[in-house]
């Protein structure tokens, strides 16, 4: 799976997309890949404020409990509520229908400092070759 | 995002098979000190190889586990007397070629770690103990044995260790031996010639609940790939996959079957583990043996019961237990979504007034309370065989 050029992406995996002053939030292909079945999805509620690289929510595998970053400042506007009965939507499609929120930026000028998709792309290569020296 | 794998460090141990895990691109991680494959994503990830487990079968590279010997020495008898000191199980009710689960205990009552016993002669065992508690287990058993006329073998290193597990299981190692399986009853073994390698042993044993096997071939690398490599090959008509430690703790998780550092530790005894069918107080002294009594006499202060959440959430090793009326009560030991039952379950040490099946408490996930309730264990039996027609209407 391709890592779209005009997202941006976190170093712990998180993916921002920005459509005018709003963003939407997910975790990567390589995320999921890492985390496998994901089971259980708890997302903030609406008006929820989040904070920059502080956590925001938690995507269970059926081994284990990860916790989601927020990749910039805002306001939750939206939830995807498909997740509730549908986890599995991470798996299958983590850049789209596995979107996890969709965020108000407070400051849309801190994306600037995330990585673009061939970034991405790289930085994920070398934790691979680490993984496997 | 955390990352779910912490990172392997060079000085982890490797199975003999490590190579091959890494070439199937397996995940691995840390467990006990050994780089271990947790999932394959190539057999579908651990969902789907709990599922293979369940219905079809699968294998798992189990080679980290450790072998222990206990033989005669200048006088018969001596390695029964050691075994029957050491374990709290009654070794001399084995026959020769049966094996029993059992435990080595601390002089207070709790675990050293537990063990499957082989009898393999008269007056020679085999213990299969854990990873990593190996070292431990071996000191403890040298310290504890010195007393009694039999000599004892580290063989841990000398195999590689192979569980083939589920219902198809059967099937796809009887393709590989030179004896026929099905009069191994559960828990029996047998040497036999597998792949060609002469003498091998052959358990009916395993960890998943399911029916299945544990081979044990010599350690060599090249041998332990050709054996692994003929196992895949033949249960590729029955579906087999390769199988990592996750799926293993789910379907040990839903059999109930204790995990060490989870459900049995240096602090928790036989009691409170519900493990005393295993715990044969009446075959004269063991280690152990003289703090159950009195901890028999004094009552059970807590005890494993298992949990189901009743609101959504998923209760994990380590999360707190609470009553109704939000008392903190106990601690959960093992919790993860169950793959066959689609429930998320858990075990769990309470009191024992809170042990009945149906008693309503709570799990403290991340702040948030959510209920649960007592269910009865073990969460998962496997079907009894339906006898084939022709047997039944003979």
């Amino acid at each position: 799976m391709g890592y779209p050029a005009n997202f941006r992406y976190t170093k712990e995996h998180e993916w921002v997309k920005v459509d005018g002053g709003t963003a939407t939030i997910g975790i990567t292909d390589y995320a999921q890949g890492e985390l496998g079945d994901v089971v259980f999805v708890e997302l903030p509620k609406i008006g929820a404020k989040l904070e920059t690289g502080k956590s925001f929510g938690n995507v269970e595998s059926v081994k284990a409990v990860s916790e989601i970053y927020a990749p910039a400042s805002g306001e939750v506007t939206e939830a995807n509520a498909e997740l509730t009965s549908k986890p599995e939507l991470l798996n299958s499609d983590p850049h789209g229908a596995g979107w996890l929120v969709k965020v108000k930026l407070a400051n849309a000028t801190e994306l600037n400092s995330l990585m673009d998709g061939p970034a991405y792309e790289a930085y994920i290569a070398q934790k691979g070759k680490e993984a496997s020296a | 995002m955390d990352s779910v794998t912490s990172s392997t460090q060079t000085e982890l141990r490797r199975t003999p098979l490590n190579a091959l895990h890494r070439k199937l691109g397996a995940k691995m991680v840390n467990f006990g000190g050994w780089d271990m494959p947790v999932e394959y994503p190539s057999s579908g990830g651990l969902m789907a190889e709990h599922k293979a487990v369940r219905g079809g079968v699968g294998m798992f590279d189990v080679s980290h586990m450790g072998d222990i010997r206990i033989h005669t020495g200048k006088t018969p008898g001596g390695a029964l007397a050691a075994v029957q000191h050491l374990c709290m199980n009654d070794a001399s009710k084995l026959a020769i070629g049966q094996a029993q689960y059992s435990a080595m205990l601390y002089p207070q009552g709790t675990f050293v770690d537990d063990v499957i016993v082989h009898r393999l002669g008269d007056d020679d065992f085999l213990l299969v103990i854990n990873a990593g508690t190996r070292e431990k287990d071996i000191q403890w058993v040298r310290q504890n044995t010195s007393s009694f006329d039999c000599t004892v073998e580290d063989l841990s290193d000398a195999y590689t260790q192979l569980a083939i597990q589920g219902p198809r299981a059967v099937d796809v190692l009887q393709k590989l031996v030179n004896t026929s399986l099905a009069p191994i009853k559960n828990y029996w073994f047998t040497h036999g010639t597998v792949c060609g390698l002469p003498n091998r042993l052959i358990a009916r044993t395993g960890y998943t609940g399911e029916d299945g096997f544990e081979i044990y071939v010599p350690s060599d690398v090249a041998t332990s790939v050709t054996v692994w490599g003929a196992v895949i090959e033949a249960g590729r008509e029955f579906g087999i996959v390769p199988c990592g430690l996750g799926a293993r703790n789910t379907l040990r998780l839903e059999a109930k079957m204790a995990l060490y550092e989870h459900e049995i530790s240096d602090s928790i005894n036989v009691w409170e583990a519900g493990l005393d069918r295993y715990c044969k107080m009446e075959k004269g002294d063991f280690v152990g043996r003289s703090a159950l009594a009195k901890a028999s006499a004094a009552g059970l202060k807590r005890t494993l019961v298992g949990i189901e959440t009743v609101e959504r959430g998923i209760a994990r090793d380590g999360y707190k237990v609470f009553d109704s009326a939000g008392e903190e009560i106990g601690v959960v030991t093992s919790g993860s979504p169950s793959p066959t039952l689609c429930k998320n379950i858990a075990l769990a040490y309470v009191p024992p007034e809170f042990a009945a099946v149906g008693t309503l408490l709570c799990v403290e996930v991340r702040s948030q309370r959510i209920k649960a309730q007592v269910v009865p264990t073990p969460f998962y039996k496997r079907p009894k065989k339906i006898a084939p027609q022709a047997a039944s209407t003979a």
